[in-house]
């Protein structure tokens, strides 16, 4: 695989992205939301005049909203990648791509780049806002800055091995469907397991301590590196020229 | 390097089916090569195996020296063409300069060689003054061109074209069709898909019809020669029974009679003509002009395809 065959790849589709302003939206609403929502929920909860959490709790509550990254990182690529994929499969794009000097695993890197980076970008930047506010609503109630700590520092560890995960998973599922759509809806139920992971630790079957979530990220990486063959198997031309509807 | 391509017994199976069976060709440096045949006929197969986007199940081919199916050899042969697909596949969001811009940059062509490749070929194809409009709004025509000047980024020796100007209305066509032309004086190869037989006589210099095997091949000249009769027409003042009787006792056989004109099947009209003429005249007849009744391209290519059916 050549990096820079690569990047031309994810270059052009970055480009394309800046002329789908949806596409952007789509990946930036999410973190967006989280980074502002929780912290300004947090503030109401322990500044009101008879505060529903006492501020000792305010720690745990950050922890627990902030995994909300980890879901969204495997929600947020499901539009790019599925886009990418069934886009250039609609636009039949394929073909003459393929024609070039380029091998398929630089672009399927290329397009991985291309799912991954804005996502990731998005979640990172999300993040540092979360813990500005979250700093600047505890700072008073805590005594000392929550933020930026180990806890967080594991999650943005965790988030491109899962956002990665999703990527791949995408590749695999948009080589089977037609529209970007299903290849949304079925790359979303990815976030199932999050979610499920999320319940574990709530109900301490799987804290998400520091320790817990590099397991996690080691797990991932295994997944990640399961995915690649898997998708590296689907993404070979003579099966997207004549297999890929 | 010679830019050439050969191929032997190649043949293509997807599962049970075979979509080309056994095919062997030649195609000379410089020369246009018409790739004739219905649809399924297995022709897009055929220049997917020879541009390494898809693998052969059996036979040998080679294109400009290199060969298909040779793990190291694909990726020459694909910096060596320039392909366009059937559908343009271009990317509708994007300028019509950008489009051309990132396959450059597939080519691993420099700034300064991309732009003025882009440059001369949309200038070249009278798109120069539309290379930022979005190739969405583009008409076919324009598409069609905008997707030959990418398969020509970065000067390619070898072209295939499938299927040029299908789709496309009769000026957009003369106008790929003229282009093309171009492009053969440029001395480029150039393996043309096609299941237009006038485009194909008008614009190739070898065809090669196929239908899962290849069914004839030649120059579109000596295909229509060879495969079916020559007829001369000769127009007279009158043709009474004294005339087609002089005909036939030649041996000729007359193929169409009406009150002035004798349409005659000959085998070699240089040699028999003459002969034709003066018996004619001896019988009487005043002969105004003879013509050669020319079979067209298209009487061969439907005679072959209906054969194998």
């Amino acid at each position: 695989m050549n990096l820079q065959n690569a990047w031309a790849v994810a270059a052009k589709d970055f480009k394309i992205y800046r002329k789908k302003i949806n596409v952007i939206r789509a990946s930036i609403a999410y973190p967006l939301i989280v980074a502002v929502l929780f912290p300004f929920i947090l503030n109401y909860s322990i500044h009101k005049e008879t505060p529903a959490v006492a501020a000792t709790l305010a720690p745990s509550l950050m922890d627990s909203f902030s995994i909300w990254f980890l879901i969204g990182s495997v929600i947020i690529p499901t539009a790019i990648t599925s886009y990418s994929l069934v886009g250039e499969k609609l636009q039949k794009s394929l073909e003459p791509l393929l024609a070039t000097p380029m091998t398929d695993g630089d672009i399927l890197l290329g397009k991985t780049i291309s799912g991954l980076v804005i996502p990731v970008a998005a979640i990172y930047i999300g993040s540092i806002i979360f813990m500005a506010l979250m700093d600047h609503f505890t700072q008073g109630v805590l005594g000392y800055l929550y933020y930026p700590n180990w806890h967080m520092g594991a999650i943005l560890l965790v988030v491109p091995l899962a956002s990665l995960m999703s990527v791949e998973v995408n590749i695999i599922i948009s080589a089977r469907v037609t529209d970007a759509r299903s290849a949304q809806q079925l790359g979303a139920l990815l976030m199932f397991p999050f979610i499920g992971l999320y319940l574990a630790a709530d109900l301490k079957i799987f804290p998400f301590t520091n320790t817990n979530l590099l397991i996690l990220a080691g797990a991932l990486a295994l997944i990640d590196l399961a995915f690649f063959f898997v998708s590296k198997a689907t993404f070979q031309r003579e099966e997207i020229l004549t297999r890929w509807k | 390097m010679s830019i050439t391509i050969d191929v032997e017994n190649l043949t293509k199976s997807f599962g049970t089916f075979t979509a080309v069976d056994n095919v062997s060709l030649h195609v000379d440096e410089g020369e246009v090569f018409g790739f004739l045949g219905p649809n399924g006929a297995g022709k897009t197969t055929t220049v997917r195996m020879l541009a390494c986007l898809i693998s052969k199940t059996s036979g040998r081919a080679t294109v400009g020296g290199y060969e298909i199916g040779n793990s190291s050899d694909q990726s020459k042969i694909r910096a060596m063409i320039g392909l366009l697909p059937e559908n343009v596949g271009l990317y509708e969001e994007l300028s019509a300069y950008d489009n051309l811009d990132f396959y450059g940059r597939y080519y691993k062509l420099s700034i300064q060689k991309r732009r003025e490749q882009i440059e001369y070929f949309l200038k070249m194809l009278g798109l120069w003054d539309k290379r930022d409009d979005a190739a969405g709004t583009f008409s076919k025509g324009m598409k069609q061109k905008l997707a030959i000047a990418r398969a020509l980024i970065h000067d390619p020796k070898l072209l295939f074209l499938d299927e040029p100007t299908a789709s496309l209305d009769p000026e957009a066509s003369k106008t790929v069709r003229d282009f093309i032309l171009e492009l053969k004086k440029e001395k480029r190869t150039i393996f043309l898909n096609t299941h237009l037989l006038d485009e194909a006589e008008r614009i190739c210099d070898q065809v090669a019809i196929l239908k899962t095997k290849l069914i004839a091949t030649g120059s579109p000249e000596d295909l229509r020669h060879s495969l079916s009769n020559r007829k001369v027409r000769v127009q007279l003042e009158l043709v009474d029974d004294a005339v087609t009787g002089a005909v036939k006792t030649l041996g000729f056989q007359i193929a169409e009679k009406t009150n002035n004109s004798l349409v005659i099947i000959v085998n070699n009209p240089e040699k028999e003509n003459p002969e034709i003429l003066k018996e004619i005249q001896t019988a009487g007849g005043r002969i105004q002009f003879v013509t050669e009744v020319g079979s067209s391209l298209e009487d061969v290519y439907l005679k072959l395809v209906r054969g194998t059916e």
